[in-house]
């Protein structure tokens, strides 16, 4: 409730400050003092997805040490729907002066390929860093025959009409991973889409459907329990809290690799001290034990220190841009 | 014995000081948000989640838990009072709570709804404690094809919650599955009945349209009905229950308990088919069904028991296995991880303390839940009292805030308005709004549970039948819909002689 309540109180204060902030940001923006004076009120971080989701789990820890540096609180809002597209959409609108920022995962790179009438570009925002990049899992009902990774992928080619993989909807990570996996091993099988992960792993868990491949976040504590079989992780390297798995690439599927990564923006035209300033108070956060604890329940890291600049965020969105636009024309689905 | 020692664990750990605190503060913030009108339990959650953040993780649980049920005994108030159902299992309670509000025993049907609450909460608890593990591995042989049978029971039971004509009642339910439709199909993404409207990709708003069609077009009513606008505030009486309102709601609220127990357990809108479930057993088995509608007791008490014992038993997958069988389960999961427990099978034997404890606070928090409310019923009732011209743009204001707040979107508001408009005029056809709504929340589920069905199937629609669960659920079906179109043949048939 006191969340809501700063949140509309902010709404509030928003409203009524429009007008002077613009006359005094344009005044600023002349003498370019930006980073002396950001921030000088709250920070809203718009998750482009409901409350409660993983998305949602890693922007909450983040802003609460992001709100110690700067000095000022730092609210996480949701604004969920169409796939992330709408929040995404709202914060390359809002006025870029660093107080409205988003926090997107590897949706944001995903969308101009899924998204034909797509209402932002993905240059219309400034990069300020990758946060975490969560690992997937290839996971299987109990009782799936299949032994190892190897054996799966030669089952799944002698058995493609009948192998069903469940994913958690149109543009969903679930999604990309099978669509990547189904590329690397030339095997098309039926996809049996949900309404999110719940339900996917629910039909998984009692043996409905065959395979699923999703985030470390859903699928640790299935795995640990023995109530699904593991087969590998999509990670370049191995994931510390599943020692166990083997990579795909390891595996035989070269190249493979789909990590759930995070990244935050700004709207485009954010000056750039400020850029600067946000990025450097989230490196302090990866930096931050408690969030690398609570990132170590979830089974993902902070991003590696020389993978945290806005510049090489910025390259690295352009690539995975590129990455996924063949593997999503090639399986032609779209998300609107 | 174990299960008195879990359970022994399980009340010392909610009985403490400070999660008593939580469980309290959880029910009372549940109750005084989840009572504007539109914030049903996920709002309520979802807004109110993140004061937990900082809570240790079995206070937080606790409190959610909390949160949770005064939540949906606050979103019973609103429907009861001002016909304002914040959610799918508060539209049956509407039928019959509002109509015993204008009647003037709205303090009734709110400790109806309390005490059968509680009595099923109770019981639900208990079954929680004693079976939780092989009821989830009951709810884990429910696939797609029982999912499906399952839905198709429910629409053809959605028939009973008309009072009205069935003809009527079929065109309603025929019109909400085609609002239903509209929206991003999740099979390829194409978007269905959206008219390129990029707000509506997401289909229209339950909430939105629940408060529009119950809310604003009461409201609107009411307006041209000079007389009828001060008929609730002027036969406010009796807060508590009478020997006879007791012994007609016994059988309804045991009843929706073992209903609500079982449904709940399926994920995927078990929890939500309970409480219609249990108005259309009770209509069925009432010597005078044609109360029903009209302010039937039997119409809060069942219903609202199988609402409550359902909400509890969704909780057998999440605990279990980490499974959300529901929104409100994917937050409270959700919670768990901002908590740094892995939701999974292993919460059970690695926290049993957070594991016993919630379940010690579920009743705990029911039972403070009726020591709050009882109270808080005269409070509400008077709330009747005030003038028209103040609570009506106050309701109307509120409703604005509440779908607003839902998922920060204006298109939902003026999704309300309009189907305020729509409300109005159905109820001028004498037709009614809650087959509408039901078929509207079971279209889009009936749809996904058959095509998942037939893709897992490759085509095969014999999986309906050669399954046993499926097969049964069908069958019920098929007689249900018997039973119900049997009494118009024959009316039909009397009046064909007649003539």
């Amino acid at each position: 409730m006191f969340a809501k309540a700063t949140r509309a109180a902010c709404a509030v204060f928003r409203g009524i400050a429009a007008v002077p902030v613009v006359v005094v940001g344009i005044a600023l923006a002349s003498a370019g003092a930006h980073a002396q004076t950001f921030p000088s009120r709250p920070i809203t971080v718009i998750v482009p997805f409901a409350a409660g989701g993983p998305t949602d789990t890693v922007a909450r820890l983040v802003a609460e040490s992001m709100t110690k540096t700067l000095g000022q609180q730092v609210i996480v809002e949701n604004v969920g729907g169409a796939g992330g597209t709408r929040g995404a959409g709202q914060v390359a609108k809002a006025t870029p002066d660093g107080y409205t920022l988003l926090l997107h995962h590897i949706g944001q790179a995903t969308a101009p390929s899924l998204y034909r009438k797509l209402p932002y570009k993905v240059t219309d925002f400034e990069t300020a860093g990758l946060i975490t990049p969560v690992p997937m899992t290839l996971i299987a009902k109990p009782g799936f025959e299949p032994k190892t990774i190897a054996d799966v992928i030669t089952y799944v080619k002698a058995n493609k009409e009948k192998v069903t993989y469940g994913n958690a909807g149109v543009g969903s990570a679930s999604h990309l991973c099978g669509m990547l996996f189904m590329a690397a091993t030339g095997t098309p099988l039926t996809t049996v889409p949900y309404q999110g992960t719940g339900p996917a792993m629910n039909d998984l868990v009692g043996g409905q459907i065959d395979l699923m491949c999703d985030q470390t976040t859903n699928t640790t504590g299935q795995i640990k329990g023995g109530k699904v079989k593991a087969y590998a992780v999509t990670t370049k390297d191995k994931v510390p809290s599943l020692p166990d798995l083997p990579t795909l690439q390891a595996s035989g599927l070269k190249d493979f690799e789909v990590t759930i990564w995070h990244g935050l923006y700004a709207p485009k035209g954010t000056p750039a001290d400020v850029v600067a300033k946000l990025n450097q108070a989230l490196g302090v956060a990866l930096d931050d034990p408690k969030v690398a604890s609570r990132f170590a329940d979830l089974g993902t890291e902070p991003e590696a220190k020389n993978r945290r600049s806005p510049e090489f965020h910025k390259q690295f969105l352009t690539d995975e841009v590129a990455k996924w636009k063949p593997v999503i024309e090639a399986a032609g689905v779209y998300a609107d | 014995m174990e299960l008195l020692d879990n359970l022994g664990l399980g009340f010392s750990v909610a009985l403490s000081f400070q999660n008593l605190f939580y469980c309290f503060a959880g029910a009372l913030l549940g109750t005084l948000i989840g009572v504007l009108p539109g914030l049903g339990p996920i709002a309520t959650i979802a807004m109110l989640l993140p004061i937990t953040f900082g809570l240790p993780p079995v206070s937080a649980l606790i409190m959610l838990a909390g949160i949770y049920y005064g939540a949906q005994y606050g979103g019973s108030t609103t429907a009861i009072l001002i016909n304002l159902p914040g959610e799918s299992s508060s539209v049956v309670t509407a039928i019959d709570g509002h109509q015993m509000a204008k009647q003037g025993k709205a303090g009734t049907a709110l400790a109806t709804a309390a005490l059968g609450s509680f009595f099923a909460g109770t019981v639900a608890t208990f079954l929680l404690a004693l079976f939780a593990p092989p009821l989830a591995e009951l709810a884990l042989k429910f696939g797609p094809p029982e999912y499906f049978a399952l839905m198709v029971l429910g629409l053809v039971a959605s028939v009973t919650l008309a009072s009205g004509s069935v003809v009527k009642a079929l065109a309603m339910i025929v019109l909400g599955l085609l609002l239903g439709l509209s929206g991003q199909d999740i099979y390829t993404g194409v978007p269905r009945l959206t008219f390129n409207v990029d707000e509506l990709a997401d289909g229209f708003d339950f909430v939105a349209l629940a408060m529009g069609m119950f809310g604003l077009s009461e409201i609107i009513r009411n307006l041209e009905d000079e007389h009828n606008r001060t008929l609730v505030a002027a036969k406010v009486k009796g807060l508590m229950l009478s020997k006879e309102d007791f012994k007609a709601i016994i059988g309804p609220v045991v009843r929706g308990t073992v209903l609500g127990s079982f449904l709940g357990i399926l994920p995927g809108g078990g929890a939500m088919l309970s409480s219609f479930a249990a108005y259309s057993v009770e209509k069925k088995i009432s010597k005078t069904p044609r109360r029903f509608g009209k302010g039937a007791i039997e119409g809060v008490a069942g219903p609202e028991s199988a609402n409550n014992a359902g909400a509890q038993t969704s909780f057998i997958p999440m605990l279990t296995l980490g499974i959300p069988s529901n929104p409100v389960m994917a937050l409270m999961i959700g919670a768990l991880i901002i908590q740094g427990i892995t939701p999974g099978p292993n919460v059970v034997t690695d926290k049993p303390d957070l594991f016993w404890g919630v379940i010690a606070s579920m009743w705990v928090g029911n039972f403070m839940l009726v020591l709050l409310n009882l109270p808080l019923i005269g409070l509400w009732v008077r709330l009747l009292t005030v003038p028209y011209h103040v609570m009506y743009p106050a309701i109307i204001a509120f409703c604005c805030i509440g779908v607003y707040s839902v998922n920060n979107n204006t298109f939902d508001v003026y999704t309300m308005a309009l189907f305020g408009i729509l409300g109005y005029a159905l109820v001028k056809l004498d037709c009614e709004p809650a087959p509408l709504l039901l078929g509207f929340v079971i279209g889009p589920m009936l749809e996904e549970y058959l095509r998942r069905a037939m893709l897992i199937s490759r085509g095969d629609p014999m999986v309906f039948v050669t399954r046993p669960i499926s097969a049964i659920l069908l069958l019920l079906a098929a007689i249900a819909l018997v039973v119900v179109l049997l009494p118009s043949v024959q009316k039909g048939r009397e009046e064909a002689f007649k003539e």
